[in-house]
C-alpha cells in the first residue's frame, strides 16, 4: 500500500528529469544540418576522460584517510571544521581558480616560499593543475560522502568490535572495507561526472588547447562553427560516458549490511599510538589544502566589500530567492527518488541512471536547447528566473539523491519490515521513521542544493536580459567592466551567502540527527 | 512534466506582453547592458527622442552573439544586433538574416571601413597590457616577445573575440610564418582562458607579465582608478583592430525604428558615452573629443583583414594555433 505512491512518484520524477535534460539535446539535434566529429574532438574526449578519472580517483582516495580521521577523532572545533571544509565545493569556478592561484600560481605563496629557499618555481598549469583544482573543489564532497558512511554504522557495532578486541587491521577488514564498498563507488561517480563537463577550470589551468575538454569542443561547435549537429553528438557522448560509468558503479556497490542499532555508544574509537599522529596529519593537511586558498579568496574580496554597488545587493536577494525555491523543489524530489530506488527491485538501475543524468549535461547544450524550446512562445529573457530555478533544481538533485541513497537503503533494510508490521505508512512513516533517520543527509543535501543554486550561471547567460541579473552574473559583469576589486567583493558576498545557507541547513540536519 | 509547466508559464506571459508603445529590441553582449556599460545611458538618450521602448537583450559575450542570432533565425524578436566584430561579419552576412543599414560610412576609424550590412559604433586596437613597475622594457614585436621570457596570458579564439582577434593579428602580419610564431610563443603563454575577463583578472593578480587586451585598457585604470602603472606594449609591426558593428535584422517588425536607432548610434548621444563605458574609441569623434589617456598608446600601423579574408582564413589559422600550442 505505502509503496505505491513512493514508487509512482519516483518514476515520475526520474521521467521528468530525463525529459528535462534530454529534450534540449533533442531540440538542438533537431536544428542540425548533419552529424560529424572533427579530429580534435576525439582528442577532447580522451583528455576529458583522463582528467575526470584522475580527479575522481585522487579525490576519493585522499578522502578515505581524511574521513576516517574525522570519524574516529574528537577535538575542539571538529564540527565547524567539517562544515567549513564543504566551502570549496560551493565556489564559483573563476573564484576558486583565483584562490588556488594565490597559493600555487606563479605569484603564489608556494612559489614565493620556494624562491626564498633558492628553489626553482613550480608551474600549476597542465594536467596536474587541472586535477589539483578538481580535487580542491571535490575533495570536500568526497570526504562528506564517506563520513556519512562512517556515521551510518550503528554505534553498537563499534562497541562490539571493541569487546571482541578488534585492532585497526580487523576494523579495516570487517567494518571499513564493507563501508567503503557501499559509499566509495557512488562518490567517485559523482565526482567523475562533475569533472566530465568541466570547462573553465580545465582550460584556464590546463594551459592551452591541449587541455580541450568535450564541453569546450561543444563551445567551439556552437559559437565558432555554428555546427549544432556536432554539438549534439558531443553532448550525447558526454551522456554516454556518464551512463557507462554510472552503470559500472551500480554493479560495484554493495550494501554494507551493518544492520540497525539503538544509537547508544560513542561511535568509532580511534586507536592510539602513532595512528593518532597519522590522523592528525591527514586532518591538518586537508585543512591547509582547503582553507589556505579560501583565506586568499576572503582577503582578496574584503577590500571590495565596502563599496559594492546597490545592484549587487539586489542581485544577492534575487539569488537567495532562487536558491530557496530550487531547494524546496529538489529536496522532496530527491528524497522520493532515493526511497523509490531503495525499495524498488527491478527498474531501480534505470531510476538511478536518470537521477545522475543532469550532472552529465553540457551547460551550453542545455541552455541552447531550452532556448530553442521556449523561444517560439515567449522572449526567453522573460523566463530568466524561472528557468534558473528549474535548471538549478535539476542540476543539484543528483547530489542530494546520492547523499540520501545509501542511508535510504540502510533504512529499508533495517526498518522496512518493522515499519510494515507496525502498519506504519504514509505521512506517519515519513514523520516518525524517514525524516528522523535521514535528517543528517537531508540537511547536508539541502544545504548543498541551496548553495549550488546560488552559484550556477553557465546555462543562464542565454536568457539574461538587462534586468533580473543574479549574483553570479553580476560578478561576471563587474569583471567584464574592469572592476576586479568590486567583482572580488561580490564574489566573497556570493560565497558567504552560499556558505551561510549551506551551514544553516547542514547544522539543522546534524542537530536533528543527534536528537 | 516540467516542460508542460514551462509551456503553461510561457503562454501566460505571452498574454501579458501586450504593449502600446512600439518596442525596439537590441540584442547585444552582456557587458554592454550592465550598469557599468554604455547600455543605460544609451537607452535613456534614445528613448528621449524615439517615443519608443528600447529593450536590450543580453546574449552572453560577443562570441555568443552570432550563434544566438542564428539560433533565433527568422522568427526572433530582435530588431538590431549590436556587438559583432569584423571577424564575424562575413558569417553573419551569409546567414541572410540582415538587411542593408543605409547609413553613410563613419569617419572616425584609422582604416576605411564601409560595409553595406554592418555599421561600426566603436573600435580599438588589440594590445598586450603590462605593468610599468614590473616590466621595464616590454617586447616591441611578436618576434621579440617569442624570444624573451616574458609571460603572457591570452584568450581562446574558440570562445572569445579578443582570442580570435589575436589569431587574425598574427596571421595578418606573418602569413605562412604564423605557425612558427605560435610555436615560438608557446613557452611564453602561461595559459589560455575562456574569455577576456579571466585573462585580465589573472594578469592583475600577477600570474602573467602581460595580458591580451586593448590599447585603451590603461586608460581605464588611469581615469577610473587614478592608477598610472598600466601600459600597452606597442609593436612596431602594427596592431590588429577590433571594429564593433551593429546590423539591422531583415525581419524586424519596426524597420523604421531600427533605422532611427542606427542613425542615433553614430550620433553624439551614443558616441559620447562609449569611451568611458565601453573603453573603446568611438566610431565618430564626439564634440568633447577623447578623454585623457586615450591618446597615449597609438600604434603607427593598423591591421584589419577584410571580412571575407577573416572568414576563409580562420579555420586554417585555428588549426595552426591548436597544433602549435597543443605540443
Amino acid at each position: 500500500m505505502a509503496k505505491r505512491p513512493v514508487a509512482l512518484g519516483a518514476a515520475a520524477i526520474a521521467g521528468g528529469l530525463a525529459v528535462f535534460v534530454l529534450a534540449p539535446l533533442i531540440a538542438v539535434a533537431g536544428r542540425a544540418e548533419g552529424f560529424s566529429l572533427g579530429p580534435s574532438d576525439i582528442a577532447a574526449v580522451r583528455f576529458t576522460l583522463m582528467q575526470a578519472a584522475l580527479s575522481a580517483l585522487v579525490s576519493v582516495l585522499l578522502a578515505v584517510p581524511v574521513a576516517r580521521a574525522l570519524a574516529r577523532r574528537r577535538f575542539a572545533g571538529r564540527g565547524i571544521l567539517i562544515t567549513l571544509m564543504g566551502a570549496p565545493f560551493l565556489l564559483p569556478v573563476i573564484v576558486a581558480v583565483l584562490g588556488l592561484l594565490a597559493v600555487f600560481g606563479r605569484a603564489g605563496v608556494v612559489n614565493d616560499g620556494l624562491a626564498l629557499i633558492g628553489l626553482p618555481p613550480v608551474s600549476i598549469y597542465g594536467l596536474h593543475g587541472v586535477v589539483l583544482a578538481h580535487v580542491f573543489l571535490n575533495l570536500p564532497l568526497a570526504v562528506r560522502m564517506l563520513l556519512q558512511g562512517w556515521q551510518a554504522i550503528p554505534a553498537e557495532r563499534f562497541l562490539l568490535a571493541q569487546a571482541l578486541g578488534f585492532g585497526p587491521r580487523e576494523v579495516f577488514r570487517h567494518m571499513e572495507i564493507p563501508l567503503l564498498r557501499a559509499v566509495m563507488p557512488g562518490a567517485a561517480v559523482v565526482i567523475f561526472v562533475i569533472c566530465l563537463s568541466s570547462f573553465a577550470v580545465a582550460l584556464t589551468l590546463g594551459g592551452g588547447p591541449g587541455a580541450t575538454t568535450v564541453e569546450l569542443a561543444i563551445y567551439q561547435a556552437v559559437r565558432f562553427d555554428f555546427d549544432l549537429g556536432r554539438a549534439a553528438v558531443l553532448a550525447g557522448i558526454q551522456f554516454a560516458l556518464c551512463g557507462v560509468v554510472t552503470g559500472v558503479a551500480w554493479m560495484l556497490v554493495q550494501p554494507a549490511g551493518f544492520g540497525a542499532g539503538m544509537d547508544r555508544g560513542t561511535g568509532p574509537v580511534g586507536p592510539g599510538g602513532w595512528r593518532i599522529w597519522g590522523d592528525a596529519f591527514w586532518i591538518g593537511a586537508a585543512t591547509l589544502f582547503l582553507l589556505v586558498p579560501l583565506t586568499a579568496i576572503v582577503l582578496r574580496g574584503v577590500p571590495g566589500l565596502w563599496d559594492l554597488p546597490h545592484s549587487v545587493w539586489v542581485a544577492a536577494g534575487r539569488s537567495v530567492t532562487v536558491a530557496v525555491i530550487s531547494t524546496l523543489l529538489t529536496v522532496p524530489a530527491a528524497l522520493c527518488l532515493a526511497l523509490g530506488v531503495a525499495r524498488a527491485g527491478r527498474g531501480a538501475g534505470a531510476l538511478d541512471g536518470a537521477a545522475i543524468l543532469p550532472l552529465a549535461t553540457s551547460g551550453l547544450v542545455l541552455g541552447t536547447g531550452l532556448f530553442l524550446i521556449v523561444q517560439p512562445f515567449v522572449p526567453p529573457a522573460r523566463l530568466a528566473l524561472p528557468v534558473t530555478v528549474m535548471v538549478n533544481a535539476a542540476l543539484s538533485l543528483p547530489f542530494v539523491y546520492r547523499l540520501l541513497l545509501p542511508e535510504a537503503r540502510g533504512l529499508e533494510a533495517d526498518y522496512g519490515r518493522l515499519a510494515a508490521s507496525l502498519g506504519l505508512h504514509g505521512v506517519a512513516r515519513l514523520r516518525l521513521l524517514v525524516l528522523p533517520r535521514l535528517a543528517r543527509p537531508l540537511g547536508f543535501g539541502a544545504g548543498l542544493a541551496a548553495a549550488l543554486s546560488m552559484g550556477d550561471l553557465g546555462v543562464i547567460a542565454l536568457f539574461a536580459g538587462s534586468e533580473g541579473a543574479t549574483l553570479p552574473l553580476v560578478v561576471q559583469r563587474l569583471m567584464g567592466a574592469y572592476r576586479m576589486e568590486a567583482a572580488a567583493g561580490a564574489a566573497l558576498l556570493l560565497v558567504t551567502l552560499s556558505f551561510a545557507l549551506f551551514g544553516a541547513l547542514d547544522l539543522w540536519g546534524r542537530r536533528h540527527a543527534a536528537a | 512534466m516540467r516542460t508542460s509547466i514551462l509551456a503553461m508559464g510561457v503562454s501566460c506571459l505571452g498574454l501579458a506582453a501586450a504593449a502600446d508603445t512600439p518596442v525596439l529590441t537590441v540584442l547585444t553582449y552582456d557587458s554592454f547592458i550592465s550598469e557599468w556599460g554604455p547600455g543605460p545611458a544609451v537607452e535613456k538618450a534614445f528613448e528621449a527622442t524615439c517615443a519608443c521602448d528600447l529593450q536590450f537583450v543580453g546574449a552572453g559575450d560577443g562570441a555568443a552573439l552570432l550563434a544566438r542570432v542564428q539560433l533565433e533565425g527568422a522568427g526572433g524578436d530582435a530588431d538590431i544586433v549590436l556587438g559583432l566584430d569584423t571577424n564575424l561579419t562575413a558569417q553573419a552576412t551569409a546567414t541572410g538574416l540582415f538587411a542593408a543599414h543605409g547609413q553613410a560610412a563613419v569617419t572616425g576609424l584609422p582604416v576605411a571601413y564601409d560595409d553595406p550590412m554592418f555599421l561600426p559604433y566603436d573600435w580599438g586596437w588589440f594590445a598586450f597590457v603590462y605593468d610599468k613597475t614590473k616590466l621595464a622594457t616590454p617586447p616591441a614585436s611578436f618576434r621579440e616577445l617569442a624570444d624573451s621570457d616574458v609571460k603572457i596570458v591570452i584568450q581562446d579564439p574558440r570562445s572569445s573575440t579578443p582570442g580570435l582577434g589575436l589569431l587574425m593579428w598574427v596571421k595578418a602580419i606573418y602569413g605562412d610564418q604564423a605557425a612558427q610564431i605560435w610555436a615560438d610563443l608557446a613557452d611564453n603563454i602561461v595559459t589560455v582562458t575562456p574569455g577576456w575577463s579571466e585573462a585580465y583578472g589573472l594578469f592583475l593578480a600577477g600570474e602573467a607579465d602581460m595580458a591580451l587586451s586593448y590599447t585603451t585598457s590603461p586608460a581605464y585604470h588611469l581615469i577610473a582608478e587614478s592608477d598610472d602603472t598600466k601600459a600597452a606594449a606597442l609593436f612596431a609591426e602594427g596592431h590588429y583592430m577590433q571594429v564593433e558593428v551593429a546590423g539591422k535584422l531583415k525581419d524586424s517588425d519596426v524597420p523604421a525604428l531600427a533605422d532611427a536607432f542606427l542613425g542615433f548610434m553614430v550620433s553624439e548621444g551614443f558616441q559620447s558615452v562609449i569611451a568611458t563605458t565601453n573603453w573603446m574609441y568611438p566610431a565618430v569623434m564626439p564634440a568633447a573629443g577623447l578623454p585623457d589617456g586615450f591618446d597615449r598608446f597609438r600604434p603607427e600601423k593598423s591591421w584589419l583583414l577584410t571580412a571575407p579574408e577573416a572568414l576563409t582564413g580562420r579555420a586554417g589559422a585555428l588549426a595552426e594555433w591548436q597544433n602549435a600550442l597543443s605540443r
